[in-house]
């Protein structure tokens, strides 16, 4: 099956998410949608996927013009997609979601057929070495088994052109590499996929055909063999380097000591088991890993947000396992949460609100319990200007913002105490290229200045340019601390963990 | 064991969909807390849109309530003109019967007589304006307070005995009455919020349960002696003494009193509380963003207990405009309809104390214009209901006073990030 989009226009409001774009899918090729984030490439999947209406141009099957009211008519003629925000009945069983929309029904009062299900569940998971249970509910996974559970939902429904979006931002290099693995049987087998990404890395390693999409109009067509500044200048717009700029760590005293620490969940799961290392002024330590193994406990634990089971944490000497959150923050942590939209900003407050979120209560902002509405507003926009977040005025919704911006928000609020220590997750997920390396420059600076700095990061890029020592974690356990010119492969396989404790799991 | 047969309604459910294949094509999730916030944080032309509407719809209630106006529909085609005749009639008299109830009496002899109307409106205004303001803080809060008129209730108990079982001077009896309302409705409202900071139970359920109790708590003291009116044997407590009593505004000719002034100036601290305080920045951000404030090392249980505690205080005052302003005595009416009605006047004002100001002022003129209404137009008090439900229900479906008055959709501009 042949796809072709031609000229797609999208626009909400005065914004033009996509300008007259053209693409054309061949079948059994892998087709990679090269653009950052905002660049209009969801948009233009959910154009094809029936989700929105385009305002110009038309899609063909065949070289024959179709019409999506919806993403059933997309399914039905032979177009899957997995999306980046997972589409799934979260109380459901696996099974249960992969039958979701196409049941079987099986004897005389039409019974769901859930055994068909776990089945084609099994079968699927057995051929790609997807370690998936049928049975399992949908919210007790971890994020990465749930994104297998969405490519199963779209293997099972016999897609010809099978649309991946941003795929493998929550998956370990060897889970990437046996993704690609999947991509390329399945080209083999005459599907046609779509790669929406930004990491330049895969695209080079699987794409046939890649198209380069920014500001909502295709810019260009590149071949695998293009070097990756070529790829990612064309991306961006103009000249990109691909590595932080970064002087030697010199790493003082202990400023953050952790001891034994474990964390138990409400359910009685354990999720941090005995955890130790320490982090030095003026040193990085990234935490590497797969999500969910165990990070978001061990930061959570650090800021107080969940009472550890044992174990504590020192700052600077003062243990700060038992404060609650304030006293923590007090003590000199400064913390950017790994989902800014749920744990860093309040979207429908202004700019300049949500840079005081922390120290609205202390001066200079607020005096004997009434807010400075002048010297909040003043601070707010020196905020603006040193940490270059684009915006016409503080007065606008923290909402209004694009993500890049609203992490500048967060950050600009937490450097902007004196900090003994920075805890940033993820701090660059969701970003452009711009901002990250905006993100990365003010995470060093903060190390230069003295502050001890623990990173949480999912992706090895970004752990391999700001760690000065990496530490990584896997079901809970820190498996190891390594320099931070240990290869790749190395670090892949510390987080897919031992063997032994696999099979223990 | 893992071989469940799916439960029957699982499957229902599940078939009903597969009959539909297209899903829902909005990408975001609709849930309780975006409805609650379509409500909440409804723009001003639709609440103006809103009333215009639900007064129109009204209008159209009033005609087929009229009995001339249905006696001349049934010789329409005959003539016409004594239809439209009787449709202007009954609405000209019922309107100008709101306007004279609620504003302006032309047909007074003195100028007293004709702005009594709406002294009389103020007057009503008084405790939808509190308990429309401590409503008005949960909602920004993120809480449905139902409990408003448990609150006024146990706040009027407390002022009622401050009243009339202590006997003191002017000034200091009144204020010890006012206090005594507010703490009653404080500590009304803190139940809830500490229920809920401890516990998790829902506000909505704890409030509208503690409603029920306050009432009969109330029923019950009024049965005891020591609440119990001399030589009467009606469930009502003796008269409070004048020196509790709000003083009237302008002599004794109107009802208005000075809990009036007290109000707005309440409505100014509620609006220094949300805006300029630390603790109203918590409100705030507890209220948008629990997981935020949370992370910002705000305490959200502290928050909830205070919200609740500080809405059950201006609940309570709402109380004493009513037990040390126009019912100077305990019954178990003396909440009427006020915690209801405060609920609806909050969302009309989208929980802005100015908003809430006008609205309250809104609702106590069409209280007011009742009994005109009745006794001019012969129509029903009850249509004054009507119209404030309509009113509410029109707030609380935006999209049907957009396709009303043909107004284009809110852009929403989260979409845009592809």
């Amino acid at each position: 099956m042949k796809l072709e989009l031609r000229g797609i226009t999208k626009r909400f409001g005065d914004f033009t998410a996509n300008d007259a774009i053209d693409l054309v899918i061949e079948p059994g090729t892998v087709h990679a949608l090269l653009g950052e984030n905002g660049a209009g490439k969801s948009t233009l999947m959910n154009v094809l996927f029936g989700l929105y209406d385009p305002d110009g141009g038309e899609i063909l099957i065949d070289d024959k013009p179709v019409n999506f009211a919806g993403p059933g008519d997309a399914m039905a003629a032979g177009i899957a997609m997995v999306h980046q925000h997972f589409m799934l009945v979260h109380p459901f069983t696996v099974a249960e979601n992969v039958m979701l929309g196409h049941e079987q029904v099986k004897g005389p009062f039409r019974l769901l057929d859930i055994n068909a299900a776990r089945e084609k569940v099994r079968e699927i998971s057995a051929r790609f070495g997807f370690n998936v249970d049928p049975d399992a509910v949908i919210e007790d996974l971890p994020v990465g088994a749930q994104q297998r559970v969405e490519i199963i939902k779209a293997l099972s429904q016999r897609a010809e052109v099978l649309i991946l979006d941003e795929p493998t931002a929550v998956l370990t290099p060897q889970e990437t590499d046996e993704l690609l693995e999947i991509v390329r049987q399945l080209r083999d087998s005459g599907t046609a996929v779509v790669l929406i990404t930004h990491k330049l890395r895969e695209v080079q390693a699987i794409a046939d055909t890649i198209t380069v999409i920014r500001r909502g109009k295709v810019v260009g067509t590149a071949l695998p063999t293009a070097s990756r500044e070529e790829l990612a200048s064309k991306m961006v717009g103009r000249a990109v380097t691909m590595t932080v700029a970064k002087d030697p760590a010199t790493p003082g005293d202990v400023v953050l000591e952790v001891e034994g620490l474990s964390v138990v969940d409400d359910l009685g799961v354990v999720q941090l088991k005995n955890v130790s290392f320490e982090v030095r002024a003026g040193e990085i330590l990234a935490i590497a890993g797969v999500q969910g193994n165990g990070q978001t406990e061990l930061t959570e634990a650090l800021l107080g947000a969940v009472v550890p089971a044992t174990g504590r944490a020192t700052l600077d000497g003062k243990t700060i396992t038992g404060l609650n959150i304030k006293q923590v923050l007090e003590s000199g942590l400064g913390f950017v949460p790994e989902d800014r939209n749920e744990d860093g900003l309040v979207s429908t407050f202004t700019i300049a609100n949500n840079l005081i979120l922390d120290v609205y209560d202390r001066p200079p902002f607020s005096k004997g319990g009434a807010l400075k509405p002048g010297v909040i507003e003043e601070s707010a926009n020196k905020a603006v200007e040193q940490f270059d977040i684009r915006t016409t005025s503080v007065y606008l919704t923290a909402g209004s913002l694009s993500g890049g911006n609203q992490q500048k928000v967060v950050l600009a609020r937490e450097l902007s105490r004196p900090l003994k220590l920075l805890i940033a997750s993820n701090p660059t997920r969701g970003l452009d290229v711009g901002s990250i390396e905006f993100v990365h420059k003010r995470i060093i600076q903060e190390r230069d200045s003295g502050a001890a700095v623990l990173i949480v990061s999912a992706e090895l890029d970004e752990v391999v340019a700001l760690a000065d020592r990496i530490a990584v974690m896997y079901h809970g356990e820190i498996v190891g601390i390594v320099p931070p010119n240990t290869s790749r492969d190395t670090l892949g396989l510390m987080m897919a963990g031992a063997q032994q404790e696999e099979d223990a799991a | 064991m893992s071989d469940e047969i799916p439960a029957p309604a699982q499957g229902v459910a599940a078939a009903s969909i597969a009959e539909s294949p297209k899903t829902e094509p909005s990408p975001e999730r609709p849930s309780g807390r975006s409805v609650f916030r379509e409500i909440v944080e409804s723009s001003t032309l639709v609440v103006i849109l809103a009333i215009v509407a639900s007064l129109i719809l009204s209008g159209v209630l009033i005609l087929f309530a009229d009995p001339e106006f249905r006696a001349a529909l049934q010789y329409f085609f005959s003539r016409p003109a004594d239809t439209f005749q009787a449709a202007a009639d009954a609405l000209g008299s019922a309107y100008s019967a709101i306007w004279q109830g609620a504003v302006f009496n032309a047909g007074g002899d003195t100028f007293a007589q004709k702005i009594a109307p709406f002294m009389q409106t103020l007057t009503s205004a008084t405790p939808l304006i509190f308990a429309g303001l401590g409503i008005g803080i949960g909602f920004r809060a993120g809480m449905f307070n139902i409990g408003a008129q448990g609150q006024i209730m146990i706040g009027a108990t407390l002022g009622a005995m401050v009243g009339f079982m202590w006997h003191l001077p002017f000034p200091l009896h009144l204020l010890l009455a006012v206090i005594g309302c507010a703490l009653g409705g404080a500590g009304w409202g803190f139940i809830p919020g500490w229920l809920k900071a401890k516990t998790g139970a829902h506000e909505v359920i704890t409030t509208i349960m503690l409603n029920y109790v306050a009432l009969y708590l109330l029923s019950w003291l009024l049965t005891l002696e020591s609440f119990q009116r001399p030589n009467s044997d009606n469930p009502q407590s003796p008269v409070l003494d004048d020196s509790a009593l709000y003083p009237k505004l302008f002599g004794s000719q109107f009802q208005l009193h000075w809990g009036f002034v007290l109000a707005l100036l309440c409505a100014v601290f509620a609006w220094w509380l949300m805006e300029r305080s630390t603790l109203g920045f918590q409100f705030r951000a507890v209220g948008a963003n629990p997981s935020a404030a949370r992370t910002a090392g705000m305490r959200v249980s502290m928050v909830t207990i205070l919200v609740m505690t500080v809405a059950g205080a201006f609940s309570g005052l709402a109380a004493s405009a009513q037990i040390l302003g126009t019912q100077p005595s305990l019954t178990v009416g003396i909440a009427g309809s006020i915690g209801f009605d405060a609920i609806t006047v909050a969302l009309l004002g989208a929980s802005r104390p100015v908003g809430i100001v006008l609205a309250a002022t809104l609702f106590g003129g069409l209280k007011a214009a009742g009994p005109t209404l009745q006794v001019q137009a012969g129509l029903p008090i009850d249509i004054v209901l009507v119209i404030q439900s309509l009113i509410v229900l029109f707030i609380a479906a935006p999209p049907l006073v957009r396709f009303l008055f043909r107004l284009p959709t809110p852009r929403k501009v989260k979409e845009v990030v592809a």
